[in-house]
């Protein structure tokens, strides 16, 4: 989370206001190029599977006068599909899409809640002013040069694009700090922190963090020296916040 | 005790309380989904909102820049909306908009709506009198195949099932009429321009092909093949305009709002009626595929579905479809 990019405060009753960070061009041009390149693969291999089971052979030619059957069951599917991909997903999906879960962004009103169908279907239509004049040129310096990060159809249907915070997970070890815990409230997060990511560290790269923050929060010299294992430091880390040591292989 | 030793005491015992967190985000998370709607379960919700708002509090003072308190801002968001807008389905918002929404739309747009019909009628009657006067400019709105077809005294859409199918037309025609109510709406954002010249070309072409085709004698085939699917497919070019217009004056005129919050409001409101223009053009397209070019529908017939898919159009956008007059008319 940065604290250089702009937040969307909502006031709440309970007088502590919700804090949605809103997201850059960055994230959102993320998001749009894993959606499009997921609705065209779709919308293509939907093309190519019912081409080839209409053709009843290896052949992806279309036919040379257009009937009823193959434009109802191959092309209007295929276009349907890279068409209303964005209005379909964010009206089912809430705001969100493939693409913008990935990217870890959704959308939300100016109240922080997901936006009604007449304003997912106002964003989607104003596309056709933020695509011009090529490759979403108004979209994208509109998102360049708003406070907000928004494009025309973002303001005229009145959402944003934040970070999903709700994706965020808890250190693994919170919670369980007992009265023995030594370390300041930074320490406590520090250490819960590498409890929490331990196993996806290289081993080198946990063992020196272990010995930082055990030396820096008053660990027995006897953990900190060259000779502690890795395990040794594990079991002092835990003891730190409050939990009983596991068995690790 | 000193302040680092109360604040240490304070943090760990906040981070005590996650289990208290994951289970509030785990019941947040089945109240927006709609898995839940006993009371009991509801009243917890409230009381993980007090609990959630009250911990993020001491968290962005004593543990601002960490997970922790992303965790808990991202938890707090959650809850805040769930409680506020409760659960979503999306059959009931549909409902919701065609039934209340829609008919709301309509009535604060209808000053746009009349405008852009008299606008459009005068474009209409512009191009009539235009190529009635001056016939040679009848090259300027139509193609030079459409113009041979009429000298040749036969209109362009005899044996237009001959060459492409019923169910194909329509989608073309469906595909091609919604594009042309979107883009009538989006250009409203040129201060309203976009939108009264698509509105006004559209217009003189009707205009003046009717003009041209009833110099040729042609006049009531063209009436006769236009009036099943024009009635809906005019007045939804209408409807879509007066939305256009009416985020072009927000523009033009934001009053105190300010123009973005004006502009805002404008789109979102008129917006609304794109869902309806849409359903509406699709039976348009239905009519148009399957009706207008089909010689075997006669012009009584042709005008009764005409009329009666235009009075569908009136009670669907005045909400009488639905029983809205008689509801308030009870209730008053």
């Amino acid at each position: 989370m940065s604290s250089a990019s702009p937040e969307l405060s909502v006031d709440s009753v309970t007088g502590i206001d919700v804090s949605l960070p809103v997201a850059g061009p960055g994230a959102r041009a993320y998001a749009f190029l894993i959606d499009w390149h997921l609705r065209t693969i779709l919308a293509l291999a939907w093309y190519a599977g019912a081409e080839l089971i209409y053709n009843a052979r290896l052949s992806l030619a279309p036919p040379v006068t257009v009937d009823g059957r193959w434009f109802g069951a191959v092309l209007a599917p295929a276009l349907a599909i890279y068409f209303l991909y964005h209005y379909v997903l964010e009206l089912a999906m809430r705001g969100s899409t493939p693409g913008k879960r990935m990217a870890g962004v959704r959308l939300v009103t100016r109240d922080g809640s997901a936006p009604s169908a007449g304003a997912l279907l106002v964003r989607n239509v104003f596309r056709l002013i933020d695509s011009l004049p090529l490759f979403y040129g108004i979209g994208l310096i509109t998102a360049m040069t708003t406070r907000e990060h928004v494009r025309i159809g973002d303001m005229a249907a009145g959402t944003l694009l934040v970070y999903e915070s709700a994706t965020a997970t808890l250190p693994a070890a919170m919670g369980a700090a007992g009265p023995a815990a030594r370390p300041d409230p930074r320490g406590a997060e520090l250490i819960a922190e590498l409890l929490g990511r331990w196993d996806a560290l290289a081993p080198e790269a946990r063992v020196r963090l272990a010995r930082q923050l055990l030396a820096r929060y008053g660990a027995d010299a006897t953990v900190t020296d060259a000779a502690a294992t890795e395990a040794t430091l594990h079991a002092q880390l835990l003891r730190l916040t409050g939990r009983p040591p596991e068995r690790r292989p | 005790m000193n302040t680092d030793a109360r604040r240490q005491a304070l943090t760990l015992s906040l981070l005590e309380r996650a289990p208290l967190w994951q289970a509030a985000q785990v019941r947040a998370v089945r109240f927006a989904h709609g898995h839940t709607d006993d009371a009991a379960a509801a009243t917890r919700m409230a009381d993980d909102y007090r609990l959630l708002a009250h911990d993020l509090a001491r968290v962005r003072a004593l543990l601002p820049d960490t997970r922790t308190r992303e965790y808990l801002e991202g938890a707090y968001a959650r809850a805040h909306a769930t409680l506020h807008h409760g659960a979503w389905h999306l059959g009931s918002a549909l409902l919701t908009l065609l039934r209340d929404e829609l008919p709301a739309v309509v009535r604060g747009l209808v000053p746009y709506i009349l405008w852009s019909t008299v606008i459009f009628v005068l474009a209409v009657t512009g191009g009539y009198a235009l190529i009635q006067r001056y016939p040679e400019l009848i090259a300027l709105f139509a193609s030079p195949d459409l113009i041979a077809s009429v000298e040749r005294g036969q209109l362009w859409t005899e044996g237009l099932l001959n060459i492409v199918p019923s169910s194909v037309l329509s989608v073309q025609i469906l595909t091609n009429n919604i594009v042309v109510s979107l883009v009538a709406y989006c250009t409203g954002f040129l201060f309203g321009l976009g939108t009264l010249y698509i509105l006004g070309l559209n217009g003189l072409m009707l205009g003046a092909v009717f003009a041209f085709a009833g110099q040729h004698g042609l006049g009531l085939q063209l009436f006769s093949f236009i009036v099943a699917h024009g009635c809906v497919e005019i007045s939804v070019m209408c409807l879509s305009s007066a939305a256009g217009t009416a985020v072009g004056e927000a523009l033009i005129r934001p009053g105190d709002a300010g123009r973005i919050e004006s502009f805002r409001g404008a789109a979102l409101r008129s917006g609304t009626l794109l869902i309806a223009c849409a359903l509406l053009l699709a039976g348009a397209g239905v009519i148009e595929g399957y009706v207008s070019p089909n010689p075997r529908f006669a012009l009584p017939a042709r005008i009764t579905i005409g009329v009666g898919y235009w009075c569908f159009m009136v009670t669907l956008l005045t909400g009488w479809l639905w029983g809205r007059r008689a509801r308030r008319t009870r209730a008053s």
